[in-house]
């Protein structure tokens, strides 16, 4: 059995971000984290790693630095790495990053007993499409907004999220999962996992390495090929403080609601 | 490579909604999308479809009509009965296949978002996450720039083509969906223009539900479609469907919300009781902040913000919240925006139309007398 986890760097959007003067991201002003729902899915996959001993491999799509994110799994437990980069792969839209992770993980190679975990959604996107489109083209089941997992045999059984409640789903492997943050706690790396994690394999996926998978269509792919382009970006323009009123007792609240009045608000 | 959906564009027409239901019942966001798709289809010069899938749902049907969908497409199987990601998205992905919308619109809920991507990977085509805002009208998405961006106009003027497979392609008939990306920080506008159909999921509460008009809900034209769905492609089964116990609180559709941040942590139970009281007061529901979320003060369902919900009340009262532009993201379009905090710097000040710089402990009892005060002597 083999869990594979899809897990991204990102930029850390709680900070401070810097807007370059065309409307793009300066990302190189921004801190660079593990996606936090990524840190769930991988806690997940560990967790099962201590009950039933199988073999966790990570994958992630990303330029060159994402190799030291990569190390930081592995140091947490996870035992064999792979990193998808390529300038090709650069610019990818979700059903492009789908297509070229999923021939990744095709290439990995996803059978019976094995998961493929993804977090719920990247915080840089927001669009927690890429593990449903993973899925899709793998042609396995998937369970999105998963919060508890219980494994029997090959049988997966999940709590799944609703709004307004939750469902119970079952399912069997080969199967694709993505986690929320309810599901678990992630753990810290180890003083031995931080030594070991240099020794543990980690491979580089090229373009050259994945062109010839066959999930790959080399005209939906990076920036040129992906379905969806961007035609403007733009920051939205700030809203104008309005009054700060004076002091904080009786006669503040008395004018405030004064206002609200006159503005036929209350 | 020449797949079904990027050869002949003109043959994809109509705006398609995805309209969800949950026990037999429609959801709001049907009623948003419906809507919003009645707009597009206009700017398109087509018609606005409603799909509704579920196991004896027809009666469902005509209410969307009310809101302007000129066609309702009903797919009824008992295997549709529970929502099933390779149920639903077998029967969605056929009738796209073989009735071919031009666009497709989702509720971006747990479930629209589960099911969207399934569908736009298997038609092979683009989908965009989590909208706020759709336009095809070139003038239209225009004024909407001016209003909303800090582009300058000469950028705005300049909006014509985008670079497709390195030729020019203008996009006035392309739908334009703009959505907020890297937390808020940062808006785009995304088309779809070489495969149909266009496809997108919409954020909850944001776009404006029409006035329901009876005559339009009769005129409807509902129409059955067949279900080629086996108990064998369906890989997942649904044990068993758990309704939260206690009522949600309505955010979305709340006139007032006060709501609550970590400030109210010296004493989180007198906190919430203060905002419960002002909210009483306004005749509103209590929000809050992710932080008092994940510190279980309140349950996920009042949380306003980006991973939140959006929200647009007459007034947003924000006790005790920073304004973390995550937050801001789903409040920032309240008509009427009330910050107590004791921070003068705090960024929520940065939005607020009224602010009060002080202890919300003492604040908020206050301006709860004051405002009983008002509307008594009005
Ligand atoms: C990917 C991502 C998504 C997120 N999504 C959301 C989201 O959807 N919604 C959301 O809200 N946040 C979200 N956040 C978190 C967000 O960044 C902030 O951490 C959060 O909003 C802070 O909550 P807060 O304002 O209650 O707490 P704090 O930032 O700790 O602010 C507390 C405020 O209370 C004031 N205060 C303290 N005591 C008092 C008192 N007695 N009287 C008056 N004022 C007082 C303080 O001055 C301070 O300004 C997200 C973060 C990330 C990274
Ligand atoms: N470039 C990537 N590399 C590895 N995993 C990714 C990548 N992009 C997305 N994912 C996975 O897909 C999930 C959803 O991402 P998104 O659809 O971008 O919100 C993430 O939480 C990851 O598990």
């Amino acid at each position: 059995m083999k869990i594979i986890v899809c897990v991204k760097q990102v930029p850390d959007t709680s900070g401070k971000v810097a807007v370059n003067p065309d409307g793009t991201l300066n990302r190189a002003s921004m801190q660079t984290i593990t996606n936090p729902d990524d840190l769930n899915a991988v806690e997940a996959a560990l967790a099962l790693k201590d009950t039933t001993g199988c073999q966790v491999v990570v994958v992630s799509m990303g330029p060159p630095p994402a190799e030291g994110m990569l190390r930081e799994v592995l140091a947490r437990g996870a035992d064999e790495a792979y990193l998808v980069s390529a300038r090709e792969f650069g610019g990818s839209d979700t059903f492009a990053t789908s297509q070229i992770i999923a021939a990744a993980i095709h290439r990995i190679g996803v059978g019976e007993g094995d998961i493929v975990l993804c977090g719920r959604q990247a915080i840089d996107g927001d669009t927690a499409q890429v593990g449903p489109q993973i899925a899709e083209k793998l042609h396995i089941p998937q369970v999105s907004y998963v919060a508890d997992i219980q494994m029997d045999g090959s049988t997966v059984t999940c709590k799944r999220i609703l709004e307004d409640g939750y469902m119970t789903v079952r399912t069997q492997t080969p199967c694709l999962l993505t986690c929320i943050k309810e599901l678990n706690t992630p753990r810290y790396m180890s003083v031995p996992g931080i030594v070991g994690c240099y020794d543990k394999p980690l491979t580089v996926l090229n373009y050259e390495a994945l062109k010839d998978e066959p999930l790959i269509e080399v005209d939906t792919i990076g920036l040129a090929g992906s379905p969806t382009n961007i035609l403007t970006s733009f920051t939205p323009p700030q809203k104008g403080a309005g009054m700060m009123l004076e002091g904080d007792g009786k006669e503040t609240c008395e004018k405030l609601a004064g206002l609200l009045a006159d503005k036929h608000i209350i | 490579m020449a797949t079904f959906n990027n050869t002949d564009l003109a043959a994809f027409k109509d705006v398609w909604v995805f309209c969800e239901q949950r026990q037999g019942k429609l959801m709001p966001t049907d009623f948003e999308l419906i809507s919003e798709g009645r707009k597009l289809a206009d700017e398109l010069g087509v018609q606005v479809c409603g799909l509704l899938l579920g196991d004896g749902v027809d009666g469902l049907a005509r209410e969307l009509g009310g809101y302007g969908a000129d066609k309702v497409y009903v797919c009824n199987s008992p295997l549709l009965k529970d929502y099933t990601t390779d149920g639903y998205a077998k029967v969605v992905c056929d009738a796209v296949e073989s009735r071919k919308p031009e666009v497709v619109l989702f509720g971006a809920s747990t479930l629209g978002r589960d099911l969207g991507p399934r569908c736009a990977a298997r038609l092979h085509t683009g989908l965009c996450a989590d909208c706020t805002h759709l336009d095809v009208d070139m003038p239209i998405y225009k004024d909407f720039l001016r209003e909303n961006s800090t582009l300058p106009s000469e950028r705005i003027e300049g909006v014509k083509t985008a670079k497709v497979l390195g030729q020019d392609h203008d996009v006035s008939r392309d739908l334009k969906m703009t959505r907020p990306a890297f937390g808020g920080h940062l808006m785009a506008s995304i088309i779809c223009p070489r495969f149909r159909p266009a496809m997108a999921t919409v954020r909850p509460g944001v776009m404006k539900k029409a006035p329901f008009d009876q005559k339009k809900a009769d005129a409807c034209q509902i129409v059955a479609l067949d279900v080629a769905l086996t108990r064998e492609e369906i890989h997942t089964e649904v044990l068993e469907t758990v309704k939260a116990a206690k009522k949600l609180v309505d955010l979305i559709g709340a006139d007032y919300i006060v709501s609550v941040g970590r400030g109210i942590g010296k004493d989180v139970e007198k906190g919430l009781k203060l905002a419960e009281d002002l909210a009483a007061e306004l005749g509103g529901v209590v929000g809050g902040s992710r932080a008092v979320v994940d510190a279980g003060w309140l349950s996920a369902d009042h949380q306003v913000g980006q991973t939140g919900k959006t929200v647009h009340p007459k007034i947003y009262v924000a006790l005790g919240i920073s304004g973390a532009i995550q937050h801001k993201a789903g409040m920032q379009d309240s008509e009427c925006i009330i910050a107590v905090n004791k921070t003068p710097t705090a960024p929520i000040f940065e939005i607020a139309d009224y602010g009060i710089c002080g202890d919300l402990f003492k604040v908020t009892p206050l301006l709860t007398d004051a405002i009983r005060a008002a509307k008594a002597a009005k």
